[in-house]
C-alpha cells in the first residue's frame, strides 16, 4: 500500500513514552479496579479467566484420575465424606455424587468462566480498539461493568462450589435440575449475571466497530480478528438473552414451583432443551469464531504472507454467525423431536460445515510460498488447524442422523466437543496470548521453551481425547462414574482410559509450563520491540506496551496483511517500516 | 448373573457371535448395517480430508520455513474460482453424507406393523420391561427374527435407552411417549445402557438384552412370569433384591445412596423428621410403596415409589429376604 510508506517516524524508533505506558502510568489498586482503559480491563479479564481455567483443569484431572480404574479410584467413601465435611450444603456424599459434581463443575467452569469469555473479553478487549486505531471501546464504563458482572458471576460459582457444588451437568437439563437438591439456583444466578456481562461486551464491540474505526479504515481493511469479534458480538447480543430467560424460568420453577419444564408440575422438559440449545449452540460459535480470527491473524503474520481470500474468510464468519442460529435441534435428535425436525436440523447443520472448511483451506493457501516462522504463536495456530480439523470432521458423524443416534451422549461426543473447545478455542487462545503477549506486557518470553511446550501439549491432548472417540463409537455412555459393567463389552476399555488419564496429566502439565515461562518473562524476558513479528495491523504501530491512550503518534491505515514494507531491524530485534 | 432364566444355549450364542471391529461394536440389528455404512463413509471422508489438510500444512512448513536468503513470495491474495471450488466440493460431499444419514435414519423410524410391543419404564436407576402377559423384567428379552417395538416412558427425569449393538437410542421423557424399534436375528446377550445423565447412580442403570432363539421366547415368558412362585419366599426376595434394589441399597453393610438393609429388621432408627421408627414388616412395606413417608436421618428423600412395579407377593418376598440379613 502506497499510503503506508510515506511516514516512517513511528513508535518503533522511540519505544519509551513520557508518563509511562498503560501498565505503569498509575500503579494503585484503585486505578485498576475502576479503570476505564480497555487494555486494563482486558488484562483483568485475562487474569480472572486463567484462574478459572486452572480451577476447571483441576476438576478435569479429578475426573480423569477417577476414571483410571473401573470402580471408585480416588472418589471413595472416605474422600466423599471429606468432601461432604468441607461443603456447607451437604451432610453426606457418596462417591458417585462426588463424581457427578466434579464433571458438572468442570463443564460449567470451563464453559461459562473460561471458553466463552477467554478470547472476546480478555484478548478481544485488549486488541480490538488497537486494531481499529481507536483510543478505547465505545462505552468504557459499560466495559468495566461487564468485568464487574463477570467477577460477581464468578463469585456465585464459588459460592455454589462451597455449598457442595451442583450435579446437573453443565446443561442443567430439566426436570433433573428442578428436582435435585444441589445448589442449582446459585449457579444459575451466576450464569445469568455472566450472560449480562457477555451481552454488554458484545454490544460494546459492535458499536466500537461501527463508530470508532480510524478514518480511512473501511470494513474491508479491518483485520480479520475484528471481523470475527464483530460476528461474535452479533451472536452474544441476540442469543444470550434467551439463556438469561431460560435460566430465570428454571430458577422460578425451582423456587416457586411454577410448572414450566417439570412434567410433574405440568411443564415440558423438551421445551427446556429447545431454549437451552437455542442459546448454547450459537454459543459454541461465540467460542470458536474469535478463535478462527486469531488463527487468521497469526498464520498470515508469521508466514509473512497476505491472507488468502480475505473476503471469503470475513463473510464466512458472518455466515457461521447467522447459520449457527438455525441448528440447535441437532442436539435433540433422540429427545423425542419429530423425525422431520431432525431432518431439517441435520441439513442445516451440514451447511455450517462449509464456511469452516473454507477457512481451513484459505489458511493453508496463505502459507503457500510464505516465509513460515515456527514461533510459539504459529505453532499453536498450526495445532489449532490439526485439532480443530479433526474436531470439525468428526462433527460429520454427529450431523448425519443415523450415526448421530448411535454416538449421541457417548464419549464420542465428549471427544468431539473437546477437540473443538480445548483443541480449538484453547489452542487459539494460547496462540493469541503468545502473539500479543509482547504487546500486552512489553516482554518477550522464551520462544524455544514455548515451542517444545506446544509439542508436549499436542501429544498430551491427543492421548487424552482420541481414545474417547473409539470408546464412544463402541457405545460407552458419557458421565459414567463406574464402568465395571462395561468391561466385557468394550474392548481395551481400561487401557484407553489409562492412556486418556496419562494424556490429561501431560496436557495440564504443559499448561502449567506455559504459565510458568510467561510469568517468568515478566521479570526476566527481554524488552519487547513495538513490532516483534512484523504485523501490519495498527496494534503493532504503537509501543509495547502501549501508552494509556494507545497511540502517541496517529497510526496509519493500510492493508493489514501487506507486509512488504516491513523489514527486520537487528538492533531493535523487531520490524520497522522501510523508508 | 441374575436374569430370569437365561438358557445356556443363549450364552453359547453370545460367545459365537461375531465381535465388533476397531471402531464399532457387533452389528446385530436389521438396521445397523445401514448405519455402519454411513459411519464408514464418513470415516473415509474424514480420514481423507484430515490427511490432506495435515500433510499440506506439514509440506508447506517444511518447504517454506523461514531461513536466511529466502523471502516470502508474492502470490495471488484471492482467487474466486479456486475458493468456489473448495466451497462447492465439500458442499456436495456433505449433501451426500446428509442423504445417506437421512435414509438410514428413516429405516430406524418406521416400525413394521407386525412388531411385538414391549412397554418400557425408566425410573431412577432401573429399567422395567412389561410384557403382554403382565410380567415385569429388569432385562429386555426379545424373540430373534421378529421386529420389536419399545414404547418408552419415564417415571421421573429424562433417561435414554441405548443398545449399541443395534445402533438404537431414544430418550425416555417424563410426560410423553417415545418409541424405537429393532429386529435382531442373532440370538445372544447384548448390553443396554442409560445414556442420558439421570443422577447419582446413572452408571448403574444398565441392563441386558436377551435375544431368544426363534420359538424359545414364548416358553421363557411363560416360565419367567411364574418363576418366583416356585422359590422359597426369602430366596425369591433375594432374587428381586439384587435386581431392583442394589443400585441404592446394599445387603452387606455398605452405605450407598440409601441405607444398607443388613441387620435393620427389628432395629430402631432415627428419622429425618425427628421421630424414631422400629423397622417391621409394615414399615418396610410403607417404605417401598411410599418412600417419602418416613426417611432415615442422614439420607435424602430420593427413593422412587415401587407402587405398580412390585406386586404384594413380591413385597412379601423382599421382606422375608430382609429378615434373613443378620
Amino acid at each position: 500500500m502506497a499510503t503506508a510508506v510515506t511516514d516512517a517516524i513511528g513508535p518503533e524508533a522511540s519505544p519509551a513514552t513520557a508518563g509511562g505506558n498503560y501498565l505503569t502510568c498509575d500503579r494503585s489498586v484503585r486505578s485498576w479496579v475502576f479503570t476505564l482503559d480497555h487494555k486494563r480491563v482486558g488484562i483483568m479479564f485475562l487474569v480472572t479467566v486463567v484462574i478459572c481455567l486452572g480451577l476447571g483443569a483441576l476438576f478435569a484431572l479429578l475426573i480423569r484420575t477417577e476414571l483410571t480404574t473401573p470402580g471408585p479410584t480416588i472418589m471413595t467413601e472416605t474422600t466423599a465424606k471429606l468432601a461432604a465435611a468441607l461443603s456447607l450444603g451437604d451432610t453426606r456424599m457418596t462417591p458417585q455424587q462426588m463424581y457427578n459434581r466434579a464433571f458438572t463443575l468442570h463443564g460449567a467452569i470451563m464453559i461459562f468462566l473460561f471458553v466463552l469469555p477467554a478470547i472476546p473479553s480478555a484478548l478481544g478487549n485488549f486488541v480490538l480498539p488497537l486494531q481499529l486505531g481507536a483510543k478505547d471501546v465505545a462505552f468504557p464504563r459499560l466495559n468495566l461493568f461487564s468485568y464487574h458482572l463477570f467477577v460477581i458471576g464468578t463469585l456465585f460459582f464459588v459460592v455454589t462450589l462451597l455449598m457442595g457444588g451442583i450435579d446437573t451437568g453443565w446443561t442443567f437439563y430439566a426436570p433433573y435440575s428442578v428436582e435435585t437438591r444441589t445448589a442449582v439456583t446459585t449457579a444459575v444466578a451466576g450464569a445469568f449475571l455472566l450472560g449480562f456481562g457477555s451481552i454488554f461486551t458484545g454490544l460494546n464491540f459492535l458499536v466500537t466497530t461501527h463508530t470508532l474505526r480510524r478514518q480511512g479504515m473501511t470494513w474491508f481493511k479491518m483485520p480479520l480478528f475484528v471481523w470475527s469479534l464483530y460476528a461474535t458480538a452479533v451472536i452474544q447480543l441476540l442469543a444470550t438473552p434467551v439463556l438469561a430467560i431460560t435460566l430465570l424460568l428454571l430458577a422460578v420453577e425451582r423456587v416457586f414451583g411454577v410448572g414450566i419444564f417439570d412434567p410433574a408440575l405440568g411443564g415440558d422438559p423438551v421445551l427446556f432443551q429447545h431454549f437451552f440449545w437455542f442459546y448454547s449452540h450459537p454459543a459454541v460459535y461465540i467460542m470458536i469464531l474469535p478463535a478462527m480470527g486469531i488463527v487468521s491473524e497469526v498464520i498470515s503474520i508469521h508466514s509473512r504472507k497476505h491472507i488468502f481470500g480475505y473476503r471469503f474468510i470475513a463473510y464466512s464468519s458472518v455466515a457461521i454467525a447467522l447459520l449457527g442460529f438455525l441448528v440447535w435441534g441437532h442436539h435433540m435428535v433422540v429427545s423425542g423431536q419429530s423425525p422431520l425436525a431432525g431432518m431439517i436440523f441435520s441439513l442445516l447443520t451440514f451447511s455450517v460445515a462449509i464456511p469452516s472448511a473454507i477457512k481451513v483451506f484459505n489458511w493453508l493457501a496463505t502459507m503457500y510460498k510464505g516465509s513460515i516462522a515456527l514461533t510459539t504463536p504459529m505453532c499453536y495456530s498450526l495445532i489449532f488447524i490439526f485439532l480443530f480439523g479433526l474436531g470439525g470432521l468428526t462433527g460429520l458423524f454427529l450431523g448425519a442422523l443415523a450415526t448421530d443416534v448411535h454416538v449421541h451422549d457417548t464419549a464420542f461426543v465428549v471427544a468431539h466437543f473437546h477437540y473443538q473447545m480445548a483443541g480449538g478455542v484453547l489452542m487459539a487462545f494460547l496462540s493469541g496470548l503468545h502473539h500479543w503477549w509482547p504487546k500486552m506486557t512489553g516482554r518477550m518470553y522464551n520462544d524455544k521453551l514455548g515451542r517444545y511446550t506446544a509439542l508436549w501439549i499436542l501429544i498430551g491432548f491427543n492421548l487424552t481425547y482420541f481414545p474417547q472417540f473409539i470408546l464412544g463409537s463402541h457405545g460407552m455412555p458419557r458421565r459414567y462414574f463406574d464402568y465395571t459393567k462395561l468391561l466385557d463389552h468394550i474392548p481395551h476399555l481400561t487401557l484407553y482410559q489409562v492412556i486418556s488419564t496419562i494424556g490429561g496429566y501431560m496436557f495440564v502439565s504443559g499448561l502449567v509450563m506455559v504459565a510458568v515461562y510467561l510469568i517468568a518473562s515478566l521479570r526476566h524476558g527481554r524488552p519487547a520491540p513495538a513490532n516483534p513479528w512484523g504485523g501490519a495491523s495498527m496494534e503493532w504501530q504503537t509501543s509495547s506496551p502501549p501508552p494509556p491512550h494507545n497511540f502517541d503518534t496517529p497510526p496509519q491505515v493500510g492493508d493489514p496483511y501487506d507486509f512488504s514494507n516491513l523489514v527486520y531491524d537487528e538492533e531493535l530485534q523487531g520490524y520497522v517500516r522501510a523508508r | 448373573m441374575t436374569s430370569f432364566l437365561i438358557r445356556p444355549t443363549i450364552l453359547a450364542d453370545t460367545l459365537l457371535r461375531e465381535s465388533g471391529s476397531f471402531w464399532l461394536p457387533p452389528s446385530s440389528s436389521s438396521t445397523s448395517p445401514a448405519v455402519d455404512r454411513v459411519f464408514y463413509l464418513i470415516l473415509g471422508v474424514c480420514s481423507f480430508f484430515f490427511l490432506l489438510v495435515v500433510s499440506t500444512a506439514v509440506l508447506f512448513v517444511v518447504l517454506y520455513r523461514r531461513r536466511p536468503g529466502r523471502e516470502a513470495q508474492k502470490t495471488a491474495t484471492h482467487h474466486n474460482l479456486l475458493e468456489l471450488t473448495w466451497s462447492v466440493i465439500p458442499l456436495l460431499i456433505v449433501i451426500v453424507i446428509f442423504y445417506e444419514g437421512f435414509v438410514a435414519y428413516m429405516q430406524m423410524q418406521a416400525a413394521p406393523p407386525n412388531s411385538y410391543e414391549i412397554l418400557v419404564k425408566a425410573q431412577k436407576w432401573n429399567w422395567f420391561f412389561t410384557y403382554p402377559n403382565g410380567h415385569i423384567d429388569n432385562d429386555l428379552h426379545v424373540p430373534a427374527g421378529q421386529p420389536v417395538r419399545l414404547l418408552l416412558s419415564s417415571e421421573d427425569v429424562i433417561h435414554s435407552l441405548s443398545i449399541p449393538a443395534f445402533r438404537v437410542k431414544m430418550d425416555c421423557v417424563p410426560g410423553r411417549y417415545t418409541y424405537i424399534w429393532f429386529q435382531c436375528d442373532d440370538p445372544g446377550v447384548y448390553e443396554l445402557y442409560c445414556t442420558e445423565y439421570c443422577g447419582d447412580s446413572h452408571s448403574d442403570m444398565t441392563a441386558r438384552v436377551v435375544v431368544h432363539r426363534p420359538g424359545e421366547f414364548e416358553a421363557w415368558l411363560e416360565e419367567a412370569a411364574n418363576f418366583l412362585k416356585k422359590l422359597p419366599p426369602a430366596e425369591a426376595g433375594k432374587y428381586l433384591f439384587t435386581r431392583r434394589c442394589t443400585q441404592c441399597h446394599s445387603d452387606d453393610g455398605t452405605v450407598k445412596t440409601g441405607p444398607t438393609l443388613k441387620g435393620i429388621f427389628g432395629q430402631r432408627h432415627a428419622m429425618a423428621d425427628g421421630g424414631t421408627v422400629s423397622v417391621d414388616e409394615n414399615y418396610i412395606r410403607e417404605s417401598i410403596l411410599d418412600p417419602q413417608a418416613k426417611v432415615r436421618q442422614g439420607f435424602q428423600p430420593v427413593m422412587p415409589t415401587f407402587k405398580g412395579i412390585l406386586t404384594d407377593d413380591e413385597i412379601t418376598y423382599l421382606i422375608e429376604y430382609i429378615k434373613t440379613l443378620k
